[in-house]
Parts: C-alpha cells; sequence; structure tokens
C-alpha cells in the first residue's frame, strides 16, 4: 500500500488548507496517510478550538491561550488581525470549494491516522485529554520515523 | 475534493447498489471514474449532460 507522511508544523490556515487537501487526496485513492501534529500544529488537534487557557504552568497555560485553536488559525502572510481566515474561508465556500472544517471532517472520515507529538504536548504542558478523541496516538520522532517508513514525507 | 466526496459516498452505500455522480470536464471527469475502478467499483455509464458535466453511475 502507498503511504503517506505529513508533518504539520506550522499551524498555519492556508498550510493546513494544503495539508488535509493532500491527506484526504490520497486517502481517497487508497494510501495509508499519517498526520504528526507538532509545535504550532498542536493548535489544529486542541479540544478547545478557540483561546482557553489549558495546560499545566502559568506560562504553558498563557501561551496555549494565545495560540489559540482550531477556529483562529492565522493565515502564514496577510493575516489582517485574523480577518484573513474568515474571508478565505467566505471565498471558499462561494467557489464551492471544500472549507478548513470539511477537510478535516473528511480526514477523519477517510481513517487518515492522525498524531500528536510528545514533546510538544509536553513543552506546552498538555495531555492527551486536551485533544480531540480522534487522536490514534501520542508518539515521538523514532516511533513517527518507523510509521512513516517507506513511504513519502512532507513537512508543511 | 470531488474524489474525496465520491470515495465517502461510495463507502456508504451498500454492495450492489448505484451512485450517481455529475461532473465537470477537466479533472474532475478524468480521475474521479479512473480512481473508482482502480479501487474495485464498477463504471456502469458515462454520458454527457452538457454545458461541460457529465453524469456517471459507478456501482459497488
Amino acid at each position: 500500500m502507498k503511504k503517506l507522511s505529513l508533518i504539520c508544523f506550522s499551524g498555519d490556515f492556508d498550510k493546513m488548507v494544503a495539508a488535509f487537501t493532500l491527506a484526504t487526496g490520497a486517502a481517497a485513492v487508497n494510501y495509508e496517510v499519517n498526520v504528526f501534529f507538532t509545535f504550532w500544529g498542536l493548535n489544529i488537534i486542541k479540544q478547545a478550538r478557540s483561546r482557553r487557557m489549558i495546560g499545566r504552568g502559568a506560562m504553558a497555560r498563557a501561551f496555549n491561550y494565545l495560540s489559540g485553536g482550531f477556529s483562529n488559525l492565522p493565515m502564514s502572510r496577510l493575516n489582517m488581525l485574523g480577518a484573513s481566515p474568515k474571508i478565505m474561508t467566505g471565498l471558499m465556500k462561494k467557489r464551492n470549494v471544500a472549507t478548513l472544517d470539511e477537510l478535516a471532517q473528511a480526514a477523519i472520515a477517510l481513517r487518515v491516522n492522525l498524531f500528536a507529538c510528545e514533546m510538544s504536548m509536553n513543552i506546552l504542558g498538555m495531555d492527551v485529554r486536551d485533544f480531540v478523541p480522534q487522536i490514534k496516538e501520542v508518539v515521538g520522532v523514532a516511533k513517527f520515523l518507523e510509521i512513516a517508513e517507506g513511504g513519502q514525507t512532507l513537512f508543511i | 475534493m470531488t474524489l474525496v466526496k465520491v470515495k465517502l459516498a461510495l463507502e456508504k452505500i451498500a454492495p450492489g447498489d448505484q451512485l450517481e455522480v455529475l461532473l465537470r470536464e477537466g479533472e474532475p471527469l478524468e480521475n474521479v471514474p479512473r480512481a473508482a475502478t482502480e479501487q474495485g467499483y464498477k463504471l456502469l455509464e458515462q454520458t454527457a449532460v452538457g454545458s461541460g458535466v457529465h453524469r456517471i453511475v459507478l456501482a459497488r
């Protein structure tokens, strides 16, 4: 079986659209697809979709609050104080293109394997209960490399 | 995303059931029938219905 593994580091709205488009497209043609969310990418998989003070310790809680979640991912450019993702989502709906929400739901429906980075999770004082239940496992680099072996790996 | 939506719809139908899909010419028409047949689904029908739209019928 063909395999595609994506490392989602950036957590930017537009880059996550690209990541989930790749993930769902590959899964639709029967690739095994693995997505590893690390660092800013953890914001996509938090249970709390908006800014919440989660995590252990004051600094971690402040960081998680400022970073936010799925509902406030920034654009990588021209963020315009958070207006751009909303404008972009509106354009996507108008042009009948799948929104980031729809892409993420499709990825889950197509059984894309979702992993959280253990190191980033620890730095930010979170635990697995802070993530959506669709996370298959919290893994480190060595385990992820094992999972990704034999396929293509992309860093986004 | 057309391919993704078709794939999800095909997974929901029972064996023997059919799925009718309307596709635009270009990439959707090139990719969807080919990908579906590669995955073991049957392409029963493909007809042009006008304005660059094609109708295909797939069966599980």
